[in-house]
């Protein structure tokens, strides 16, 4: 997995509440059995028309922000399906980091396991940063995993919380069944332990 | 020892692992794959050289994108990208040699619908699947969730999942329901009520009279929607309801091994003064039929409502309930039974089982349809052939539904079975979002009685007038 460290980037907003997984990559999509190559049809339905043009006013076909790498979004980012290709699709496109109030559990996990970071922060946090993503692509935003801060165009820094193991496995790109493997020994006497006690499982 | 919810003591009961830090490896029971959220995961098995640790708890069935028409056995019947994936199952089983029920095999249905109808589901396990709807398996107190891809492959390679824990959260339904309330009613007013993000962070118990009131059926149907509120899962402790459900399916426990599994599952409740972080109640005689208006399963509202005006909301969803109504067609004020309607669909993981379809069919006896297309697409080839043997099958037909064979079909319309951009569906499905039924397809959720009232007067209808 790529590590990620730290990122000063353009960001584009999103306000919209409850983009679901259906939004970020339509189920016509689903149909790969591969991870790349998903990012022409990020947010497909919103980005081009019925002809398969681009919607102008569509944010990442703005020209400003057709290199955008962070999103700022609307509150309960990522509900919906648990499809990966939502986070696959973002990353293909590349966006290595989603900040909003508040992420639906499945997407927050996916993007850790695909080195893109969601980043919650409070309402008041999120609404400086979105003002900020609005000014286009002179505006860089800086997003700091190891110091755990983002800091918008004009200096104004915010901490964000995160999960230690997760801080960790993202910063040195580890490989989740790799370290899961080292612990074979308790899964081993787990499974032993567990079909005496509930051998019909 | 301390009070326990029945999350913790299912949790407790699986950790197989605990870092300094709270991080668990929670060991999985049950695995249920398909065909659309695993090819990745077995690439990358077979990239690393890894096998399935435990194929015995590895359930595989092809249910998104299978056509429900019949001759689907033979792939030229599918669209090219579906049999690449299909074929990529049937493959992977083999390979990898785990439970597998094909598309020809009459077991085959939604892999939600399958797992319990097969005991694979019980109470106590831990299930997981690819997908989100995997909730569906908490009403056996089970504890299951949706995880994705990668943890796919984490837990086909290892058996289990890097978990934290979650809180605990109490629903209950006090009281009795009213004449013409379902489960599916409950489960969405539920989510009006909190919110799809009212759940983030907590696993829910369901618990009340109304609920212990339930079937096995509608208790699915409650725990299948917990997702849609935000949830990592829902629950329903298990009771006698559960145990006769369970008892002498094909993979339950026999004999000696019943014994002692019933033994465990009889402790399986939440303790008298259990902590919980958020309790909420609902009493079971306030809720009516509903029915959403918007584009998210939070936009519920009873079926004798009005579309309601985006000014009535704050903040972000002022714009959202603006898109919702422009992309659904709707005048704020407008009311709902006024909503004239294209399809029906009755079917999906929350509302293809047997029970939906009796009460479906109650409400369609000797009546036709007045739509442009309604359809009934069992949750397996086992719910269909029940369905067929008591008749259900012949009064759908003569209304006027399609008879299909079993698979997601149009509850998310991976598969030739879609609506046209414009079209209105009343859809006994749990998503309503912008596409899901088709591009530009307009969803209506509710219960399957009151789709099969919407089906015969050909708009949103408050099932209590057919009754
Ligand atoms: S029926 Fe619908 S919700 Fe259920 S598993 Fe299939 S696609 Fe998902």
């Amino acid at each position: 997995m790529e590590k990620f460290e730290k990122l000063t980037g353009i960001a584009a907003p999103m306000p919209l509440v409850n983009i679901d997984t259906d939004m970020i990559i339509p189920k016509q999509f689903l149909k790969t059995i591969k991870r790349s190559g998903l990012g022409v049809n990020l947010f497909d339905e919103m980005r081009y028309d019925d002809a398969g043009n681009e919607i102008p006013d569509f944010v990442l076909n703005k020209p400003q922000y057709r290199d955008a790498e962070i999103l700022v979004a609307g509150d309960n980012f990522g509900c919906g399906s648990s499809r990966e290709h939502a986070p696959w699709a973002l990353k293909d496109f590349g966006i290595r980091s989603v900040i909003s109030t508040s992420f639906a559990d499945i997407f927050y996990n996916n993007c850790f396991k695909n080195g893109i970071l969601p980043i919650v922060l409070p309402r008041e946090a999120v609404d400086v940063l979105m003002k900020d993503a609005e000014k286009g692509s002179n505006a860089r935003m800086t997003v700091d995993l190891e110091n755990q801060t983002v800091t918008s165009s004009d200096g104004e820094s915010f901490s964000f919380e995160l999960d230690s193991f997760k801080k960790h496995c993202l910063m040195n790109g580890l490989d989740d069944i790799g370290l899961t493997m080292e612990k074979a020994a308790s899964i081993d006497s787990f499974e032993a332990q567990a079909s005496q006690a509930r051998p019909w499982v | 020892m301390s009070p326990k919810t029945l999350y913790d003591k299912i949790w407790d009961a699986h950790v197989a692992h605990e870092a300094d830090d709270g991080t668990c490896l929670l060991y999985i029971d049950r695995h249920l794959v398909h065909e659309v959220t695993s090819p990745q995961a077995f690439e990358g098995l077979r990239m690393a050289g890894r096998s399935v640790r435990a194929p015995d708890k590895t359930i595989a069935v092809p249910d998104h994108n299978v056509p429900t028409t019949p001759g689907r056995e033979d792939p030229k019947n599918m669209t090219e990208d579906s049999a690449i994936q299909v074929a990529a199952l049937d493959k992977n089983a083999k390979d990898f040699g785990i439970h597998y029920y094909p598309v020809s095999d009459v077991r085959q249905g939604i892999v939600h619908i399958v797992g319990p109808e097969q005991g694979w589901t019980l109470p106590g396990m831990t299930v997981v699947c690819g997908d989100s709807h995997t909730a569906t398996h908490g009403a056996f107190g089970a504890l299951a969730h949706g995880i994705g891809t990668s943890e796919v492959e984490h837990v086909l390679a290892t058996q289990t999942l890097i978990q934290k824990k979650s809180k605990n959260m109490k629903v209950e339904i006090t009281g009795k329901l009213r004449p013409g309330v379902t489960a599916k009613d409950i489960t969405l007013s539920v989510i009006g009520e909190t919110g799809t993000a009212g759940g983030t962070g907590y696993v829910i118990e369901y618990c009340g009279e109304a609920i212990r009131d339930l079937s096995m059926e509608g208790r699915m149907t409650v725990c299948n929607m917990a997702i849609e509120g935000g949830a990592r899962a829902g629950l329903i402790a298990p009771d006698e309801k559960t145990f006769e459900y369970v008892k002498g399916r094909p993979h339950a426990p026999k004999g000696a091994q019943w014994e002692a599994a019933m033994a465990w599952w009889k402790t399986l409740f939440s303790d008298e003064d259990a902590h919980w972080d958020k309790v909420i109640t609902i009493k079971g005689e306030d809720i009516a039929p509903v029915v959403t208006w918007g584009t998210s399963p939070e936009d519920v509202l009873p079926i004798t409502a009005e579309v309601p005006k985006p000014d009535s909301f704050e903040g972000g969803k002022v714009g959202a309930a603006k898109r919702s109504i422009e992309y659904m067609g709707l005048t704020p004020g407008q009311k709902l039974s006024d909503i004239e309607i294209d399809t029906v669909f009755i079917g999906s993981c929350t509302n293809g089982r047997i029970e939906d379809l009796r009460a479906a069919a109650e409400i369609l006896k000797g009546k036709k349809i007045a739509v442009k297309r309604a359809m009934v697409v069992p949750g397996s080839g086992l719910v269909r052939a029940q369905a067929e043997e008591e008749g259900l099958a012949d009064i759908f037909k003569e209304a006027g539904f399609e008879w299909r064979l079993a698979g997601c079909s149009m509850c998310l319309a991976m598969n030739p079975d879609q609506l046209a951009p414009g079209e209105r569906c009343a859809a006994t499905s749990n998503r309503n979002f912008e596409g899901r039924q088709g591009r530009g397809g307009r969803t209506h959720l509710m219960s399957p009685a009151m789709a099969a009232a919407a089906a015969i007067t050909g708009k949103l209808t408050d099932v209590r007038e057919m009754m």
